[in-house]
């Protein structure tokens, strides 16, 4: 967020290297995160800084000309401010996602106050995603054996994807009335809290680091709001 | 702790005929009873109407009285009914909570929404898993066992509630032979040790082997009734869909070839 409040090119680089790529160098997630965020950002970020690099309306500094279309020396100075907070925000989700397994943040923010069912559903999403790719190879290998034809051109593909998707999506359908009657049975719609077998460490120095970047956020807020820092 | 079943009846919501009729059945402590009866029976919508599951999960309309110790349980909500009576399903991986990462956090997911002290879920979660002997399981995780092994699971899971009686929908029936051989023997272990277990199961072998009592079901109503041993033999059985075990089919062909079944029966410990 501090990226996008800070205006210009070098501020956001900044806190991209010191919020970002440093945790990340010293999690041993740096190669990864550059890799995932890049896959992630780069749709958006090279359409964006496309565009702005093209057609900024206050672009006045021809830089060059493909056919109709100018690039200007405005639209390349917005364009990288864009980029680099794209960057900056997919960074940071990836940053996140690849140092916080979702049961630890599940179970956290149920610790904190979050209806035990919403936890779950949060939860239970991300964990059905294996058991749906075992399900949809099992399902590709049974096709497979009845002559279903999923290799060659884009065509016989493209005619493979419904046997396939159609017995994953009904399969888990049907599976979700004895689940639904196995959680109720063990007592999932039980009124009140739940117990918690453990909590994620949250030392007193990673609470005052949280509280120290919230205040920080605002104050750069505040800042750009009065226009003390243009 | 009795659970008794007076005259029951249940009608699924739209069905044109009632999946179970006139019911009567009691299950007392340590006493394990077998539920038999060919497809569509009502075997597991006995199950389920006994678990509390129908109607208040499923719908439906109930008919009859449903008592644990003499008192009506019919306005239990089910996660008061579920610390009871404990339901397991034939699907081992539908019955996975799908949020725990190992197998000790799945056993410890009924006792979780208790709300009970966490010392108690710890306690309840090893001991289930030991009564099962799956203690070594533990760290695993879950979505990686085989379907016996999830079976197992599942069932600790359902221990780990501390439930007076536990209900059994065709536990192996979808589990391979080693599978079935695993859930089987756990399920002959907890019944030596004296639980309470209603199973619904098309495998009369271990029918024969764990109950003591048993019913079999026809289009909803209770056929035949009686103890185990007895209904096992009994010649209607055939007629009934269901099949006879292997220790009195042996007998039956050893008296029809004009042989003494006695020898034979020694010889495969039947």
């Amino acid at each position: 967020m501090a990226a996008v409040v800070i205006g210009g090119l070098l501020g956001p680089a900044i806190v991209v290297a010191l919020a970002v790529l440093l945790p990340a160098t010293l999690a041993g997630v740096l190669l990864r995160l550059m890799r995932t965020a890049l896959l992630f950002a780069l749709p958006l970020a090279g359409s964006a800084f496309v565009v702005n690099l093209f057609f900024f309306p206050e672009g006045r500094t021809v830089l060059f000309a493909i056919g109709p279309v100018t690039a200007t020396a405005e639209g390349l100075s917005f364009a990288l401010e864009i980029l680099v907070r794209i960057l900056a925000i997919g960074g940071a989700i990836t940053l996140f996602y690849l140092t916080t397994p979702p049961a630890t943040f599940v179970v956290d923010l149920e610790r904190r106050g979050i209806s035990p069912r919403l936890a779950f559903v949060a939860n239970a999403s991300v964990q059905t995603v294996p058991a749906l790719v075992e399900r949809a190879g099992q399902i590709t290998a049974a096709q497979r054996a009845r002559g279903l034809d999923t290799e060659g051109s884009a065509w016989k593909r493209i005619r493979g994807v419904l046997p396939i998707v159609a017995p994953v999506i009904l399969g888990s359908i049907a599976e979700v009335e004895e689940r639904t009657m196995a959680l109720e049975a063990r007592g999932f719609t039980r009124p009140g809290r739940r117990s918690l077998l453990w909590a994620p460490a949250d030392s007193g120095r990673q609470r005052a680091a949280r509280w120290l970047l919230l205040l920080a956020v605002i104050g750069l807020v505040v800042a750009r709001l009065t226009g003390w820092w243009a | 702790m009795t659970l008794s079943l007076r005259g029951v009846g249940y009608r699924y919501a739209g069905a044109e005929r009632p999946a179970l009729l006139d019911v009567d059945l009691d299950l007392g402590d340590g006493e394990v009873v077998g539920i038999a009866g060919a497809s569509e029976a009502g075997k597991t919508t006995l199950c389920l109407v006994v678990a509390g599951i129908a109607p208040r999960t499923v719908g439906g309309r109930i008919r009859g009285t449903i008592s644990l110790d003499g008192e009506r349980i019919d306005a239990w909500p089910i996660h008061r009914l579920g610390e009871r009576i404990g339901i397991g399903f034939q699907n081992p991986a539908s019955q996975l909570s799908q949020v725990a990462g190992t197998v000790f956090e799945e056993v410890a997911f009924g006792p979780m929404n208790l709300g009970i002290a966490r010392e108690e879920i710890v306690e309840r979660s090893w001991t289930a898993l030991e009564a099962l002997r799956i203690d070594a399981l533990a760290e695993r995780d879950p979505v990686r066992l085989s379907g016996g092994q999830q079976q197992l699971v599942a069932i600790a899971g359902l221990l780990a509630m501390r439930p007076a009686h536990l209900v059994l929908d065709e536990p192996t029936a979808q589990l391979d032979p080693a599978g079935t051989r695993l859930v089987a023997d756990a399920i002959g272990r907890l019944a030596a040790d004296g639980a309470s277990i209603l199973v619904a199961e098309q495998k009369t072998d271990l029918l024969a082997t764990i109950t003591s009592r048993m019913v079999v079901l026809e289009s909803g109503r209770i056929a035949l009734a009686g103890r185990s041993a007895e209904v096992l033999a009994d010649p209607r059985l055939a007629e009934l869909g269901v099949a006879e075990p292997s220790a009195v089919r042996l007998r039956r062909l050893a008296t029809a070839a004009g042989l003494d079944p006695a020898p034979l029966e020694e010889a495969v410990g039947a």
